[in-house]
């Protein structure tokens, strides 16, 4: 594992054409990560998450996404994502290929991915388009009772990018509250990165909060605030206002872009988008 | 007749269809305050499980998204997201799931993917989430939705949930687990489906409408069941314990976060 800033992790970890999967359920999202992504310009990713939300609606509207796997693609509470919308209604920026699933059956892709199985098993998609509008989704034969079970192929991402609470200096990383299916997205992946709120010298006990083991974790970046306006349980608060606000901030083509201009591009850092956005409050 | 809005009687008429120790897999909108209400009026001890994987959660003010830190820090647990679909919902432990949709049609399959054809959606709408597996398994669901012909339709554009499929057993022959929607909750009463047909007929009527207004927001002919009952008007306490967790929760929603430093 390295201690490492988020420019050099990104450049190392996600190429051009990469299967990246930004995990986090609403709580811990790595918006941080996902804003260098566009700074550093990345082209044709194919991006998994099951609720894409804002940090992949503005990765496929700066045009970085070919593909993406997910389950729910919505503003949580608020409505659409307009640009995923407009990606895939008017093929703007340019085309996405959708890999679409529910939340179950990625779920299960993720478990399989990260036991290295092939696919991923549950009672799933039953009576529904789903299968016939993806045709990923099949269905296998139990061997013992001859029923009928859906089937999905393993995700297996080339990285996983999350954001934790807190890593140690050996790169062990900690993370607690709502947690989604990130574990598993972690374990799941070929190289895992990981933003953080805060790096210490001895992580406290875990009990039952999940702790992804060093020899896994490909690089540590401390990066304070970095799932705002997400959340990290503990440290501050997801910003529903902002999430209110990106319905209108995101609807326009170019009021979007000069959003992204102002507030992403023309940041160093995170840390300056967040100085940014404290002096416009 | 007047004192509360439809919306209002919308969600009180959901929350008095679940009962105290029910097991309840909740959506968010519409559902969260129904399941929300009756925690704070009559099943104190309802078991509220979100898709996030907080379960047992007593939120003071509704959430905006389904993983609030007010679920996380509220719940008597919080678990892993595939624990939440394979070993509460696809193992039958869940009594009862919560469903919107933007289409439902007359035999209660939901449609929440597009409108339009899949490769070339007029609107792409948000996908399936948890819907499907919670319509596929809950013991029984309820479906919450404004009505118009547009939203209770005679054919969907995209089955993402199942109801009863084409009606007359076709659920339980294709393998489902879950018992399938028992109400469809609209804003002038209420759909049932009918034994036997498994069509959804007109079951309740709010105060003060007519059967003819209900046939008028119905997008196909929508047949009565032998008895329509008028559901009875909001109760005061019922009234006030709702419009307060709404003014909460807009206080809160509004509220400016504080940046993180």
């Amino acid at each position: 594992m390295t201690l490492t800033t988020l420019a050099e992790a990104i450049d190392r970890h996600v190429r051009d054409g990469a299967c990246v999967a930004l995990e986090g359920f609403t709580h811990l999202i790595p918006f941080a990560a996902g804003h260098e992504i566009i700074r550093q310009g990345r082209r044709n990713l194919h991006l998994v998450r099951m609720t894409p939300d804002l940090v992949y609606d503005q990765l496929i509207g700066m045009g970085c996404a070919a593909r993406l796997t997910f389950s729910w693609g919505g503003n949580p509470g608020v409505g659409s994502l307009h640009r995923l919308r407009d990606a895939v209604e008017h093929g703007w920026p340019r085309t996405l290929e959708l890999d679409e699933h529910t939340h179950a059956g990625l779920a299960a892709a993720y478990c399989a991915g990260a036991a290295r199985l092939p696919f991923g098993l549950l009672r799933g998609y039953l009576g529904t388009d789903l299968a016939a509008a993806n045709p990923r989704i099949r269905s296998v034969e139990c061997p013992f009772t001859g029923e009928r079970l859906a089937a999905v192929p393993a995700v297996n991402p080339d990285v996983t990018i999350l954001h934790a609470q807190r890593a140690d200096r050996r790169g062990n990383v900690a993370l607690e509250g709502i947690v989604g299916a990130q574990r598993e997205a972690a374990f799941a992946a070929r190289a895992l990165v990981v933003t953080v709120e805060q790096v210490v010298d001895e992580l406290p006990p875990a009990m039952n909060g999940i702790v992804l083991p060093h020899w896994i974790v490909g690089a540590v970046v401390h990066c304070p605030g970095g799932a705002y306006p997400s959340y990290a349980q503990g440290h501050y608060a997801r910003d529903n206002a902002f999430y209110q606000r990106w319905d209108s901030i995101a609807r326009e083509r170019d009021v979007f872009l000069a959003w992204m201009q102002r507030h992403v591009l023309a940041s160093r850092d995170h840390a300056e988008f967040l100085a940014r956005l404290r002096e416009a409050a | 007749m007047s004192g509360w809005t439809r919306d209002e009687m919308m969600t009180v008429a959901a929350a008095r269809r679940l009962w105290n120790g029910c097991v309840c897999f909740v959506g968010i909108g519409l559902p969260s305050a129904a399941c929300n209400l009756a925690r704070l009026t009559h099943a104190p001890d309802i078991v509220l499980i979100y898709e996030s994987g907080t379960v047992g959660t007593r939120p003071s003010v509704l959430p905006l998204s389904i993983g609030d830190g007010e679920l996380a820090e509220t719940a008597a647990c919080v678990v892993p997201l595939p624990e939440v679909f394979a070993y509460l919902l696809q193992a039958g432990r869940v009594d009862v799931g919560f469903l919107g949709a933007a289409q439902v049609d007359r035999h209660g399959n939901l449609n929440s993917t597009v409108i339009g054809p899949y490769d070339a959606p007029k609107t792409r709408l948000p996908g399936a989430g948890g819907a499907t597996e919670i319509a596929a398994h809950a013991r029984q669901t309820f479906v919450m939705l404004k009505a118009s012909p547009r939203s209770l339709v005679a054919r969907l554009d995209f089955r993402t949930s199942a109801g009863f499929l084409d009606g007359h057993g076709a659920r339980a022959r294709a393998g489902l687990t879950g018992g399938g929607p028992q109400a469809v909750i609209t804003d002038f009463g209420e759909l049932a489906p009918e034994p036997g047909s498994e069509e959804l007929v007109l079951s309740a009527l709010f105060p003060g409408v007519t059967a003819d207004q209900a046939r008028a927001a119905v997008g196909w002919p929508l047949r009565s069941a032998p008895t329509v009952a008028t559901l009875e008007p909001p109760q005061l306490h019922e009234l006030d314990t709702l419009r307060a967790l709404n003014a909460r929760t807009a206080e809160a929603h509004s509220r400016p976060a504080r940046l993180p430093a």
